[in-house]
Parts: C-alpha cells; structure tokens; sequence
C-alpha cells in the first residue's frame, strides 16, 4: 500500500467488516469519510495511513509506532491513529509521539478495539508521548472497547505521557466503553506556566473485569491549571481502582472529582490525592461512590419508565 | 375521578444514619377523598400534617397499610409506580431529584413520552418561567438552584400531561413574577383539558383562589373539605409577623404564609 496520500482516498484493501465496525465503536469513524490525517494498525502492522496538509506521520524506525507532527499554526485539522487487534493471542505494543507545533489547534482521535474470538490473551499497550509547544490547543478524545465471542482476556495498559508547554491547553478525553477485561493505565502530566488541562474519564466494567487508573498531574509554572473528572460505573464482580494525584509546585489552582455508581458485587477504590509544593497552590478533591439514588429511578418511573429502563437511562447520561 | 378510600399508612420502624431506632408512626389515618374530573383540589395543612405522603401513596412510591385507590372505578392499589403513569397519574415532587449528567431536554423529552422538538420544549420551560438561558441543554444536576430545579419539574409534569396532575408546593423558591405566570400555567393547562383533574398541594392563599375544592389535612386525617368559597373564609390566613417589613417585601415571601392554628382547627 502507499504510505503517503495526502488529502486523497485512504486505501481501504485491509479494513474487513469486522474492523470498519471497530472503528466506528473506538474512533466514530467510517474510514471512507474520515477527514485528516489517518493512521490505522490493525494486528500490529499499518493497514491504511494518509498525511493532511500540515500534519506528517512517519513510522518510527528503532521502535514500533509513529511520530505525528503538527506543524506549528495548524488550525482546525485532525488526526486519527485508531488501533484494531483481530488476532488471538497477539500481545502488541506500540509508541505513539505527538509534536504539536506552537499555536496550532488540532483534534486527534485514538482509540483501541479487540475483537478476541480465541481463548489466548489479547493485549495492546500503547505508549503515547505528548509535546506541546507555546500556545498550542489539543482536544485528545481516545476510546477502548472490547469484544468477541472467545474466552482470551482482552487486556489494554496504556501509558500517556503528556508535556505541555506555555499557555497551552488540553482537553483529554478517556472512555472504557466495555469488554475490556483487564486494564491499568497510567497517566502523567506536566504543565509548564499558564497551561490548562482538563481530563474527563468514563468508565464502565461489569462480569470480572478489572480497571486501574493512575494519573499524576504536575503543576509545575504560574497560572497553570488542570481539571480531573471521573465518572465510572462498576457492575457485577468487577473491581475499579483509582489514584490521581495533583501535585502544585507554583500558583496553580487543581480540581479532581471522582463520581462512581456501584451494582451487583462491584468493588471500588477511589483514592484522589494532592500535593502542594508551593503556598500559592489551591488544590481540592472530590471522591463519591454509591449505588443509584432511588429516588432518581422513582421519578424516572412517574415518567412511566420501568424501573430497569431508569436505569438503563441513568447510567447512560452519568456516563455521557 | 381518583377515589381514596379509607387510606391509612403506617411508616414502618427504622434506623437512622447515626444508628438509633425510629419507632414506626401512623403518617395516614383512615383518608377518604374523591378527586373530581375538570376540577382543581388544593390540599392544605400543617407542615408534616402528611400531604406529601398523600401523594406519594397516589402516586404508587409508597404502599398503603390499609385502604384502597380507584382509578375511574378500577382499583389500582397494587400496581407499581410505572403502571399508574401509564395510566395517567403525574406527580411533580416537593423535593426534586438531581441527575448528574442527565441534559434538560432529556428530562422533558423522557417525560412527554416522545420525539419532541426543541420548541415545544422551550415551550414548557417558559411556562414556568424559564425563559431566558439556555436551559435545554443544562444538565439537571447540582449547578441547578434549588428554584431553577423546582420550576424544571413542574415543566416535566406540564411535558407529561397525566389525566390526574399533582404538584407539590410548586410555588417553594419562585419568585413573585414567575409566580403569577406560573398560576396563570396552571389555569390554561387545565382549562384546556376538562377530563383531567388538577391537584396542588399548597400554602398560597393565591393558588387557594383557583380551587374549586379545598381539602385540609391534619396529622394524616381529613380535617375537612368543601368549596372554596365556603372553605376561604374558615382558613384564617396570616401574614409572618416581621416588624421591619412593609406589604411590599411580605408579598415577595411566597410560601412563607402559614396557617394559623385556629385557621385548621
Ligand atoms: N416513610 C416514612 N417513614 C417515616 N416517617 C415518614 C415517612 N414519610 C413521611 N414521614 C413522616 O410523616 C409526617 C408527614 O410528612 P409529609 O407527608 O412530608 O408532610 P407534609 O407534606 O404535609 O409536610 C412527617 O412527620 C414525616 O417525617
Ligand atoms: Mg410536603
């Protein structure tokens, strides 16, 4: 296949029905109308890729992955580098490093789905690197979803470093759909003076699945500022495991709010922390788990809905 | 319309938050009241004289002790809370829920039971006085005050439009403008609809002014009802007693009038 076709078809040869499916779960696309730059892996090679105007992804040559530059005052542009795994048994891992080019302001999508059909062990950890330069915006929406009919665990660890730069801001967005059945992921992050960011997390386990998230969050210039939310729900026998840490070393104001719905057997832990380093820094959390408020599924039911379609309702908007 | 017969509600003993036993008490004691078809029943009383409670058992959220509800001659005592909405009971609570994440025109949408366009949506906000913002897309959760909540849930009730409509103390936290848009709401909405029965449960001697009948409760009884042109002159309204008040800042105090002792006696 060619690997570069700026702004052209993408070749589409290698995306089955199974994956094209995938990538309208983890990446809302439909790979014939997908705007930008493309970069999509499936079971561990490049099955489809596509530069844009000012974006360049280049495989990377010591290790498996890719660099994704965004050259400086790209405007509105967007990327998407899903990640496919089809195959049973196969354990891929890949290194993902984004430069963002100062002042620019792109959308980029990542996204991880199996489909496990076997019994073996399918695992996808991505590592991925964020540079941002002066006064670059980023809104990173990444989601992971398992499937199949085979016993093979679905497993998913990633790692996301994230460097932001002055005045740069960042929106991540972090959704565990389902059918994943093991995941940890780590998170960590550094702002330099006046950087915003804003990390909003939506989870939701059930059967035996487990799910542990760590990020750490370094407030590390003036005026830098960062926002955590977390919304989960845990059902039946899964467990849930949360620890974000704010560290403020300036005048830097941190928020993280952690929301679970416990059902069933469902375990959580929730244990937000902050740090400060700096008497100018103003650091709050929040943590709360309990299981459906009643009287939300009474009204719900006045409205005529059955108690197990409130919930259903509930749920969905929690997680939205 | 809506018969009670012989209501009475035992609230079974419990434990509070700290541990210590509550006794179970008798809330609702042998309550009999017909809601008529194309009328307005406002229901009055003390505070935790039990008409929340009254509603609640309407409404299926809590099950009688004792005691029967007919619906147009059918008994629906035993069915669920789903089932009665289904069959036209509303209620619009005194302390409304909060759903985080849940969007307005969600809530409104869910409650008329259809596709509902954004119109018709704003429709029922501005009803209530909710005119100005961009509600609809407000999430129905704490960033909401506790009148712009209120004032949501009736809009969800007007949204569901039940056969038997019962609002309770709508007029907690509205302001006195809203307050006459909202009487105003509740005239047209059942003036346009005679088969349906509107019931308010009440403070405001100007929602009292739009019954037809005034039903008072009483430590979980029928203290009495009647007309309201025969009720209005036995309920001896007043005023809170606030020297460094004139008229003007009093009216603005909607839902601080209260019923005086003599007044339900
Ligand atoms: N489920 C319940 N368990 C125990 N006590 C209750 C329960 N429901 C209501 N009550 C009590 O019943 C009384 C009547 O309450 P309520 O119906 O809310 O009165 P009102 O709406 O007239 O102010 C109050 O004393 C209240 O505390
Ligand atoms: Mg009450």
């Amino acid at each position: 296949m060619s690997e570069i076709q700026s702004q052209s078809a993408l070749d589409q040869s290698q995306i089955d029905d199974i994956t094209s499916a995938m990538l309208g779960v983890i990446a809302d696309m439909k790979a014939s109308e997908v705007q930008g730059a493309v970069n999509i892996r499936k079971d561990g090679h490049l099955a489809a890729r596509r530069n844009s105007e000012n974006i360049v992804i280049e495989t990377k040559t010591d290790v498996p992955g890719i660099d994704i530059k965004v050259k400086p005052g790209t405007i509105g542009e967007q990327v998407h580098i899903p990640v496919v795994l089809t195959e049973t048994g196969l354990n891929d891992k890949v290194y993902n490093d984004f430069y963002i080019g100062a002042g620019s302001d792109v959308y980029i999508v990542a996204g991880c789905g199996i489909h496990n059909d076997g019994c073996e062990t399918s695992e996808h950890d991505g590592i991925h690197r964020f540079f941002l330069e002066k006064g670059s915006k980023v809104v990173y929406v990444e989601k992971h979803y398992g499937e199949g009919s085979g016993s093979g665990d679905r497993i998913l660890n990633p790692r996301t470093e994230v460097h932001m730069g002055e005045n740069t801001q960042m929106e991540m967005v972090m959704v565990q759909i389902e059918g994943v059945t093991d995941t940890v992921r780590d998170t960590d992050c550094y702002l330099a003076e006046g950087a915003k960011l804003t990390i909003t997390e939506k989870l939701k386990t059930s059967e035996s699945q487990k799910a542990t998230s760590n990020v750490k969050i370094e407030l590390e210039g003036d005026s830098s500022s960062v926002q955590v939310i977390s919304r989960s729900v845990a059902m039946d026998d899964s467990v849930q495991i949360f620890a974000p840490l704010v560290v403020g070393k300036a005048d830097c104001r941190g928020h993280v709010q952690c929301d679970a719905i416990i059902m069933g057997n469902a375990k959580v832990r929730s244990v937000p922390g902050i740090e400060a380093d700096s008497e100018d820094a103003q650091l709050v959390h929040e943590a709360a788990i309990g299981k459906i408020a009643g009287e939300q599924i009474i009204k719900l039911m006045t409205l005529g809905l059955s108690e197990e379609e409130a919930e259903q309702q509930i749920l969905e908007d929690f997680l939205s | 319309m809506l018969e009670l017969k012989h209501i009475t509600f035992d609230a079974p003993a419990s434990k509070s938050a700290d541990g210590r036993e509550i006794p179970g008490k008798r809330i609702i004691n042998d309550f009999s009241l017909d809601i008529e078809q194309g009328k307005i029943t406002v229901i009055t009383g003390p505070n935790g004289g039990g008409k929340s409670t009254l509603a609640r058992l309407i409404m299926g959220i809590e099950k009688p002790t004792s005691g029967r509800f007919l619906l147009d001659g059918e008994d629906i005592t035993e069915k669920p809370i789903d089932e009665r909405a289904r069959l036209g009971i509303g209620y619009g609570f005194q302390t409304p829920a909060r759903f985080k994440g849940m969007k307005v025109r969600k809530l409104i949408t869910l409650a008329s039971g259809r596709k509902i366009s954004t119109n018709e949506c704003n429709e029922y906000l501005s009803a209530v006085g909710l005119c100005s913002g961009n509600y609809l897309q407000r999430e129905v959760d704490k960033s909401l005050s506790g009148g712009e909540l209120k004032r949501i849930e009736i809009a969800s009730v007007l949204a569901r439009n039940p056969r038997v409509a019962i609002f309770d103390e709508p007029e907690a936290g509205i302001d006195l403008w809203s307050f006459d848009k909202l009487i105003d709401t509740f005239l047209q909405f059942h003036h346009a609809q005679p088969d349906h029965a509107l019931v308010i449960i009440s403070h405001q001697e100007r929602i009292m002014q739009i019954a037809d009948r005034i039903v008072v409760i009483k430590e979980g009884q029928l203290d009495r009802e009647g007309p309201r042109e025969e009720m209005m002159p036995t309920l001896m309204i007043r005023m809170p007693q606030n020297p460094t008040c004139g008229m003007a800042a009093v009216e603005t105090t909607i839902g601080q009038w209260s019923l005086t002792e003599e007044g339900v006696r």
